[in-house]
């Protein structure tokens, strides 16, 4: 998987030198969990091709001797160019001073590390594991439009059931044209049940309703509801979704509730991440489109002021391209 | 959201010394342009334009250019706005149709920027100028996106060309040439081509991008972004650039409240004009894009703008005039009074109002405790008079005050020292714009102005329209200098009239105040 996430040249090279550091592979093998008491399982990770290498980058914190104030102001562009927002980054600026001051930095691999270490600190205060004890255990995916919710639950549908588990799929979104039919492509891509709305443009919450009822009845031990993508400004449709909860909860407690966010999303990802955390009681992130060139720092600010930890990591359109969340490998990818 | 008071309250910050000097030093933008950096980044456009705008607004700010009419925070806020206003809507056009039809117009995107959905839109907006649309699905990539632009087809009640099914079969390139010959054969005068997302970075994926592109011609390709993107917006729209070389943007979910940097970041870096903007999933929620509204939003300096546009509307220089007359020949009555405080609440919260003013930072405390309710209360006690009482604050006996005071629900403490202060401001107002020095029995404030004094009694100039102003103007300097907005300094935190002990002279106080932020004074 991202094993090949390497550290970026641009903070290389930033005491003259160049050689790139070998890696600590054996820290970015990120795991996804899945937690069914009594006994933990922990599930092996679907097998992904190695990324390309990214494009090389040209080197913002240039090559210099020693460190200076322009160092700093690198620094904090870097930061802010992944996405991490003014605040955040300022606080990251600030941090790494206190840290280089405590330890010395004498190259830029030190410098680097001490920055990958401090963001690894702060992004694995959380518990990154997915929940599903219960039986059977709901999942219910949120999220703005076009972040990659279905794919997400195409992804994660497969991801369970190669672990060993049924699941069963509800087609919820019953607003968008064809997205029923479109996570029922990927159902049947994945190998799993998929229960459809009878009727077009169905209130999402007894599909949702009718799902959880499927899953009771057939004994599917997992249940994954989709809904539609809505702005977080949308009352109404927020509301919707408070209601889609409600009524699964009829039946059965929702063990996860999983916001998706898009990586290329900039400083609008907390006012999603509050919305959705007010209405639908968020439980975990899955951050997608981390293929692209995008850093999704902006996750780290949305962990620290929620609480929510980011659960899984989406990677590409292909099945497999789904992973649990590690804090080593994100740093790194962040730095890099 | 409580980023327009953000930056307006952190540019009143930075600007707080400044009131008076008029012009602008280096010292004083760096604190400003610093703060609007901020602002920007938090906007979520891209860092390396953010450097570049800011060092444009510091250039100008700094410039000779800057009008001295202004106010310091003024001119930085318009300066900011113009500028934004300008590379936004720097090369605004219409959508461009070929001299021979079809017309080709191609979309292109990240996944999920809203290209499918647009296609939708746009087919129904040029049906309904009279145009035939055909819808092409060349997204074979997604699952049943060929059904989704289906569907919205229908809905938009244009016709779709899908031969391929989708979901990973068929060629896009040649669908995308195919509906080309298929329009001409059925008459079709636009040709919207809906293609996969695609990340900037994934190179086979732009190359059939640019393929589709070689294979149609298109007249107008469309690169659709979404208003929440981040920092990455730049790469992505560079890398479009590259790949597809699109010719305008299209700004997609700006109905949520994402501030939309991304817009700035996008233009300015591709030299591409927005064209359009999509508001909604609607299949009418679509609109041409607006530079001035796309500024306001990004900055959220909409409310200062506007706040500038009311005021100035709100206090026309003939208003002064007359008020000035007035007190000048004693006429002024209970209902001008009214009449000034309605006009305040026309304007809007008159907190908003008073943060605006530069300096204005330091009576926060007072403006919070500062009840606008206060405004309303006193209003009901003077609409509970007569006309003549309005006019004749002598014929308010004991009986009058009581049925005032049931009429507006206060009680008779209230109208009474209503009046009183009434009465004092008007005689105040008359003394001071006679050129006289003001006799001040009771007057709370004056107590605290110590400062102020000196400038209070200094020689009031000659008469004329605006006469009384200098001293009144010092008067009121003073009321600010010593943080008593509005004569509400007095513990009971009221402001108007009501449990102040500074009656009529608020409201003009007010008015001058922002006569003189709005340069006008």
């Amino acid at each position: 998987m991202a094993s090949k996430w390497s550290l970026g040249s641009k903070l290389k090279g930033m005491f003259g030198r160049d050689e790139s550091a070998p890696e600590e592979s054996a820290a970015d093998e990120p795991e996804a969990e899945i937690v069914e008491e009594p006994h933990a399982v922990k599930l092996p990770k679907p097998a992904k091709a190695p990324k390309a290498p990214k494009p090389a980058k040209a080197s913002r914190l240039g090559r210099r001797s020693k460190m200076d104030e322009s160092t700093w102001e690198d620094l904090e562009d870097t930061l802010l160019g992944a996405d991490f927002g003014p605040d955040v980054a300022e606080q990251l600026v600030d941090a790494m001073r206190v840290a280089v001051a405590k330890n010395g930095v004498s190259d830029s691999d030190d410098f680097v590390r001490l920055l990958r270490e401090l963001l690894e600190e702060r992004l694995s205060k959380f518990d990154t594991t997915l929940k599903l004890s219960e039986r059977p255990a709901v999942i219910l995916v949120v999220g703005v439009n076009g972040v990659g919710k279905t794919t997400t639950i195409g992804k994660l549908a497969k991801f369970i059931s190669s672990a060993g588990r049924s699941v069963v799929v509800g087609a919820a979104d019953t607003f968008r044209a064809a997205a029923v039919d479109q996570l029922a492509t990927w159902a049947e891509r994945a190998g799993v049940e998929v229960v459809r709305p009878q009727a077009d443009g169905q209130d999402p919450a007894s599909v949702a309703f009718q799902t959880v009822e499927f899953a009771k009845t057939n004994g599917t031990e997992i249940v994954i509801v989709d809904t539609a993508g809505r702005l977080q400004t949308k009352s109404g449709l927020m509301d919707e979704l408070t209601k889609i909860r409600r009524v699964i909860e009829k039946q059965t407690p929702v063990s996860e509730v999983l916001l998706v966010l898009d990586a290329t999303t900039g400083q609008n990802g907390l006012a999603q991440a509050d919305a959705f955390l007010e209405h639908a009681g968020v439980t975990g992130l899955v951050l997608t489109k981390l293929d692209g060139s995008a850093k999704g720092g902006f996750v780290l600010a949305v962990q620290e002021r929620t609480g929510i930890p980011v659960k899984l990591v989406g990677t590409g359109e292909g099945l497999g391209d789904l992973s649990g969340f590690s804090p080593v490998a994100f740093a790194a990818q962040l730095v890099d | 959201m409580a980023t327009f008071s953000d930056l307006s309250s952190r540019l009143t910050e930075s600007l707080k010394n400044l009131r008076g000097k008029g012009k602008l030093s280096p010292a004083d933008v760096d604190g400003t342009v610093r703060e609007i950096r901020r602002a920007l980044l938090e906007a979520d456009v891209s860092l390396e334009v953010v450097k570049d705008f800011t060092g444009r607004v510091r250039e100008r700010a700094l410039g000779d250019d800057v009008s001295k009419a202004l106010n310091p925070a003024q001119q930085v806020v318009q300066i900011v706005n113009d500028e934004l206003v300008t590379i936004l809507g720097g090369e605004q056009r219409r959508l461009e149709f070929a001299k021979k039809p079809p017309t080709v117009i191609m979309l292109a995107g990240l996944q999920g920027a809203g290209k499918t959905t647009l296609a939708g839109k746009l087919a129904k907006y040029l049906a309904k100028d009279k145009h035939t649309p055909l819808l092409v699905a060349c997204d074979l990539q997604r699952p049943n996106a060929v059904n989704q632009l289906q569907v919205v087809g229908e809905k938009a009640g244009v016709a779709v060309f899908a031969p391929e099914p989708g979901n990973g079969v068929g060629d896009p390139v040649k669908v995308a040439k195919q509906s080309i010959k298929y329009a001409i054969d059925k008459v079709h005068d636009v040709v919207i081509i809906d293609t996969a997302g695609r990340l900037g970075v994934d190179a086979e994926m732009m190359k059939q991008a640019s393929e589709i592109r070689k294979a149609t011609n298109p007249d107008e390709v469309l690169f659709v972004i979404d208003a929440m993107i981040g920092q990455d917006a730049i790469a992505t729209a560079k890398a479009f650039q590259e790949g597809v070389d699109f010719t305008g943007v299209v700004l997609s979910k700006l109905d949520g409240d994402a501030r939309g940097g991304a817009a700035l970041s996008v233009v300015s870096s591709t030299g591409r004009p927005i064209l359009f903007a999509s508001t909604g999933e609607g299949l009418d929620e679509f609109e041409p894009f607006y530079p001035d509204r796309m500024a306001s939003r990004i900055l959220d300096l909409g409310d200062i703008l506007t706040l500038i546009e009311q005021a100035q509307e709100a206090f026309d220089a003939d208003e002064a005039t007359k008020m000035a007359e007035k007190f000048k020949t004693d006429s002024f009555t209970l209902d001008d009074f009214l009449g000034q405080m309605q006009q305040l609440k026309k304007m809007g919260s008159l907190k908003n109002m008073m943060g605006m003013l530069p300096g204005a930072g330091k009576m926060k405390e007072q403006l919070d405790n500062f009840d606008e309710k206060e405004i309303t209360r006193t209003e009901a006690i003077i609409q509970s008079m007569t006309p003549a009482e309005r006019t004749n604050t002598k014929l308010l006996n004991g009986s009058r005050r009581l049925r005032i005071a049931k009429g507006s629900g206060m009680t008779v403490t209230d109208v009474n020292s209503l009046v009183n202060r009434f009465e004092q401001a008007a005689k105040m107002m008359k003394t001071v714009s006679k050129g006289g020095v003001p006799q001040v029995p009771g007057m709370g404030p004056m107590g605290q102005m110590a400062h102020g004094k000196g400038r209070v009694a200094a020689p009031a100039k000659k008469k004329g329209s605006k006469s009384g102003n200098p001293a009144k103007r010092a008067a009121e300097n003073a009321a600010l200098a010593s943080g008593a907005p509005s004569g509400g300094a007095s513990a009971s935190g009221a402001g108007f009239g009501l449990g102040s002990q500074n009656p009529g002279a608020p409201t003009s106080e007010e008015l001058d105040a922002l006569q003189k932020f709005l340069g006008k004074g």
